[in-house]
């Protein structure tokens, strides 16, 4: 269609809407469950960084003490941002127990149903590209479940376990954090062994994050079915 | 024989006076309010005073040299005075076969009244081969002390928590008293060794209230032990600026910067250095410009370097601290996607051209 027709015709694009190909699509993530994604997204970068910068922290800084807050603005940013991680998984499992099917997908894993695993290498075979398509899923692949129950889920768990276990200390005996998750602390020896765990927990989550971004990319462009703009829309699309 | 605190300081010469200066200065290190003075001059001018049998296991008796250098010096000798220190076999003057008889004769007449106080702790391997006192293994010694004690105290990082001789590999399999002695309660004063004062304002608290000083999860006095260094340093505004020592003997180091970069262990580390201090409140480790070694911690001497803030973890049996394994794993992460991704796009290319090339020919 050319540009001139394009000006004149007060229904916009609306033929060429209708002559092409239709697209089906099926209502997966509830607007909760986006909400929570992308928040959830924007708190573990902040996490990340900053508490990348808590076990090394950036060059020392000139001046008087009382010039600067730099540790302390950072460490503030990581304990909020670390509020926001654990209050959004609680809001994230109340939205599992009133939400649609797919909101409880991230929760458990069908580990005694064959078909479930045979569906995870079916998609295994997929990314070795040995299969030429994918089989088309509404919900999670069933091998990117896996990985969000046990890289993101049971990851995520331990971070807030042990954050909270080290926030607790400097909030001290008596806060909420220490009486939750003090018990932490000696589970692993030591306050020093927690910061070690939680550290790596840290670069766990880091590996997690550049599967699932890739993944969902690649996937979006590769296997014919949208992945990025689910979880916007909510809606998953099938182009064939 | 069963002589008041008060009668024995009195007998040695201190003066009432001096005794109820000792009384205030004990309420307020034991953060007491005023009005409890008199009610530890009271305990201690009618209370007999409470023997205590100290054992040695494997140690160096730096517990001890802390000990017998309590800071007030009212306090050094009215502490070795309070309890009845009726057996130590570094400080008694008895040896042999005089001195060991007097643990039976403790034992025996006051069954389920003393304290027990251990420094150092039993080695377990060999059935106890490594550790001798009196012609028997350590082990089978604290075992029979520990059977009709009250309470049991283990005295710095080795009875607590292990400490050197326990380090990996632990060639003597060195086991903390808490391992070893399951029914009897347990105070944990960690510490290589513990600041004098700690050790004297715990043996003073169970005297007066006779009762054990109040414990966290752990099983150490929480009036010593539920802060870190970190929490009351002089230097934590430093640390809060982003004001670090980054190298031994330069600029930030001689300014008095925050320890962390250089491996202060003073942020994971409970003790009461940074408050109490050392030696009459002369000073602690930060204090003279090198970081806290996280001597009152469990497995301190595995946790790699005194002097990185990331240490060294163990799982999967690598030696690597978490930035090392994590960013490892990372890396590799990466270049499995990058790789991945490179293989994609030439594969979708390939298919492309191939698209094309079937669609030209019809």
């Amino acid at each position: 269609m050319t540009t001139a027709s394009r000006a004149d015709a007060p229904v916009g694009d609306a033929l060429a809407v209708a002559q092409a190909p239709s697209i089906k699509s099926v209502y997966v993530f509830e607007a909760p469950v986006r909400v929570w994604h992308w928040i959830n997204a924007l708190a573990i970068t902040v996490l990340a960084l900053t508490g990348y910068f808590i076990g090394k922290p950036l060059p020392t800084m000139p001046g008087e003490a009382s010039d600067h807050f730099l540790m302390g603005y950072i460490r503030f940013a990581h304990f909020t941002a670390g509020y926001i991680l654990a209050i959004g998984l609680l809001g994230r499992i109340y939205w599992a127990i009133v939400g649609n099917y797919h909101a409880r997908e991230l929760f458990w894993l069908p580990v005694t149903n064959l078909a479930y695993w045979r569906e995870v290498f079916r998609m295994l075979l997929w990314y070795l590209f040995i299969a030429a398509r994918p089989n088309q899923y509404v919900g999670h692949n069933p091998m990117g479940r896996f990985m969000m129950f046990t890289m993101y889920l049971l990851v995520v768990i331990f971070m807030i376990c042990t954050g909270f276990a080290l926030y607790g200390e400097g909030a001290q005996a008596g806060s909420w954090a220490n009486r939750l998750f003090g018990w932490v602390i000696p589970l692993f020896g030591s306050s020093q062994d927690v910061h070690s765990w939680h550290r790596l927990g840290m670069w766990v989550m880091v590996s997690f994050v550049m599967l699932h971004i890739y993944a969902a990319i690649r996937d979006d462009i590769m296997s014919r079915q949208s992945m990025v703009s689910t979880m916007i829309s909510g809606r998953r699309t099938f182009k064939d | 024989m069963m002589e008041t605190f008060y009668e024995v300081m009195r007998r040695k010469g201190i003066s009432r006076r001096s005794f109820l200066k000792y009384c205030s200065l004990t309420a307020t290190s034991l953060g007491l309010a005023p009005s409890f003075v008199p009610q530890i001059a009271h305990a201690m001018e009618t209370k007999p005073r409470t023997p205590v049998l100290w054992l040695h296991g494997l140690e160096c008796t730096c517990c001890t040299e802390s000990f017998i250098r309590s800071a007030h010096p009212l306090a050094k000798d009215v502490v070795l005075s309070m309890i009845s220190l009726d057996y130590d076999d570094t400080l008694m003057a008895a040896a042999g076969y005089q001195a060991e008889a007097v643990i039976e004769e403790i034992m025996e007449k006051y069954k389920g009244n003393y304290i027990l106080a251990v420094e150092g702790n039993p080695p377990l391997n060999e059935d106890g081969m490594f550790c001798i006192q009196s012609g028997r293994p350590f082990v089978e010694k604290l075992k029979h002390v520990a059977s009709g004690a009250k309470a049991v105290i283990a005295w710095g990082s080795c009875a607590s928590w292990g400490c050197v001789q326990a380090a990996k590999p632990n060639p003597t399999k060195a086991t903390p008293i808490d391992k070893v002695i399951t029914d009897k309660p347990i105070i944990k004063v960690p510490g290589c060794p513990p600041i004098a004062e700690v050790m004297t304002g715990v043996i003073t608290y169970m005297l007066t209230f006779e009762r054990m000083p109040e414990l966290d999860r752990q099983g150490r006095p929480k009036m010593f032990y539920s802060q870190r260094i970190h929490d009351k340093c002089y230097r934590r505004p430093h640390f809060d600026a982003g004001q670090f020592v980054e190298v031994w003997d330069e600029e930030s180091a001689r300014r008095g910067y925050c320890l962390y970069k250089m491996g202060c262990k003073g942020p994971t580390t409970y003790n009461a250095c940074s408050t109490v201090q050392w030696n009459e409140g002369t000073s602690f480790p930060i204090k003279a410009g090198h970081g806290c070694i996280g001597c009152s911690e469990d497995g301190f001497w595995d946790k790699g370097s005194f002097y990185d803030r990331i240490t060294t973890i163990h799982p999967f049996g690598v030696e690597s601290n978490a930035d090392q394994i994590g960013g490892t794993a990372a890396a590799v992460v990466g270049a499995v996607v990058a790789a991945h991704a490179a293989i994609s796009v030439a594969k979708r290319s390939i298919d492309k051209s191939r698209e094309r090339s079937t669609t030209a020919n019809h």
